[in-house]
């Protein structure tokens, strides 16, 4: 019988390693995964090169796996927040690099990992800072930039429910970047609010086909829907 | 000088964006449009972090912090709304879906150019967010800002000094002094504030102004 399901969020981030490529889902707290980036941080691993939309937000979190010196590298779009004062220190000190990626070449360039593409041709961010050095071609009368994809060792992500095969479906505006890092990583890890049976699911419904899930802890209530 | 409140401007883009439209309002100043829909008007509110059909804020005590708008605040969805991820989001708004996007600026050229998401400040830490993906994925991007810096100086220049967000991709400017469209033939003023002559305008600017 397969059983994509753990039983605890250490179990769930086991081998995690040294200098690997984590993929964290969430906007702002909205699907962060945090009691998974806790189990992360409990695990004491480093040198990691993180893919989020944002630098972290408050104390926990993405912000939580900066402040313990963890991440070596982010990849994102939006690191300038006004609660992301552990970022803003590890930058101002030079410890952290930082590959700021336009919001949707994020996307597409996750989205192109997950789907095998080697390179994508995008309009966004022609002409500006984020393309100096890339490849460009017009195409059809409009400029474009080649970018590639990003790809992970791991992704980290927070669904709703999900089952023991690990179809997922999410909450509300907490699915955002949950769908294409699954897609994207070697080993997708979900953490989910509820585990329900094989066949609960309505299969019209499922948002994240079991294939792209590799294992799945239930939480119970997380820590940013208790949050307010 | 009958100078436009903030929120005057909201109201009066709020004119120009029709029943049925697809629009995404960016952080900050352009946010308040919403205010100014009327209710009986149906028009699609889309945001960028994965929802069509947002609806207000919730009620105090009513947030939902899984229901959140670009700017990170608690919203509502509308009877009829939906979600969807981040790649579906920025396919809307990169693949010409979206009707209208207002976005706020620092520089707009005449020629349509944005500058809106990095001031170019040593040590200031970028980011840039969906700005770039929304400059230039609309079928029309307009900009909502103050016409002059508080030292008086222009946003509306020849050629922008901060780095660009995007080439060519504003079609109008909404300012509290006058609303100009602006593309390859130059800067053209639609409408100014009472009192204002084109004259004034070209004074204030330093533009040669159709």
């Amino acid at each position: 019988m397969i059983d994509k399901t753990v039983g605890n969020v250490e179990e769930a981030v086991a081998g995690i390693s040294d200098g690997a490529a984590v993929m964290i889902g969430g906007f702002g707290t909205a699907g962060m995964p945090d009691e998974l980036i806790d189990a992360l941080i409990a695990r004491g691993v480093g040198d990691l090169t993180i893919i989020n939309n944002n630098a972290g937000n408050g104390e926990t979190g993405v912000a939580a796996l900066i402040k313990a010196g963890r991440v070596r590298k982010i990849i994102c779009s939006f690191p300038r927040q006004t609660d992301s004062h552990h970022f803003d220190t590890a930058y101002r000190a030079g410890r952290i690099e930082l590959e700021l990626v336009p919001q949707g070449n994020l996307a597409a360039r996750i989205q192109a990992a997950g789907a095998g593409l080697g390179a994508i041709f995008t309009p966004t961010g022609f002409g500006t800072l984020l393309a100096e050095g890339k490849e460009t071609r017009n195409i059809d009368g409009r400029d474009h930039v080649l970018e590639y994809p990003i790809h992970a060792d791991f992704a980290l992500i927070k669904a709703h429910k999900g089952d023991r095969w690990g179809n997922l479906v999410y909450r509300k505006t907490a699915r955002n970047f949950g769908p294409i890092m699954a897609m994207a990583a070697k080993t997708t890890i979900a953490q989910v609010a509820e585990v329900v049976p094989l066949g609960a699911l309505d299969p019209e419904t499922v948002v994240t086909p079991g294939i792209f899930v590799q294992r799945l802890v239930e939480i119970g209530a997380p820590q940013s829907e208790k949050r307010s | 000088m009958n100078r436009l409140t903030r929120d005057q401007m909201a109201a009066r883009v709020a004119q120009d964006i029709p029943e049925g439209a697809y629009v995404n309002l960016g952080i900050g100043l352009p946010t308040k449009v919403a205010n100014y829909l009327p209710i009986e008007r149906e028009v699609f509110l889309q945001s960028e972090n994965g929802l069509l059909g947002m609806g207000p804020a919730p009620a105090a005590g009513e947030e939902d912090w899984e229901l959140i708008n670009a700017g990170k605040q608690a919203v509502t969805l509308l009877t009829g709304g939906c979600f969807f991820h981040h790649a579906d989001s920025f396919a809307m708004m990169r693949g010409g879906h979206l009707d209208i996007c207002v976005l706020g600026a620092f520089q707009v050229s005449t020629k349509g150019d944005l500058a809106n998401w990095h001031t170019g400040e040593p040590g200031a830490i970028p980011a840039v967010g969906g700005a770039m993906d929304l400059a230039i994925g609309a079928k029309q991007t307009f900009v909502m800002m103050e016409l002059l810096t508080k030292q008086g100086e222009s946003k509306l220049v020849e050629a922008c000094t901060y780095p660009l967000t995007g080439l060519g991709c504003v079609s109008r400017v909404y300012t509290d002094l006058a609303i100009f469209d602006v593309g390859p033939g130059g800067a053209h003023i639609v409408e100014t504030v009472e009192g204002l002559t084109a004259d004034d305008l070209r004074a204030l600017t330093g533009l040669t102004l159709g």
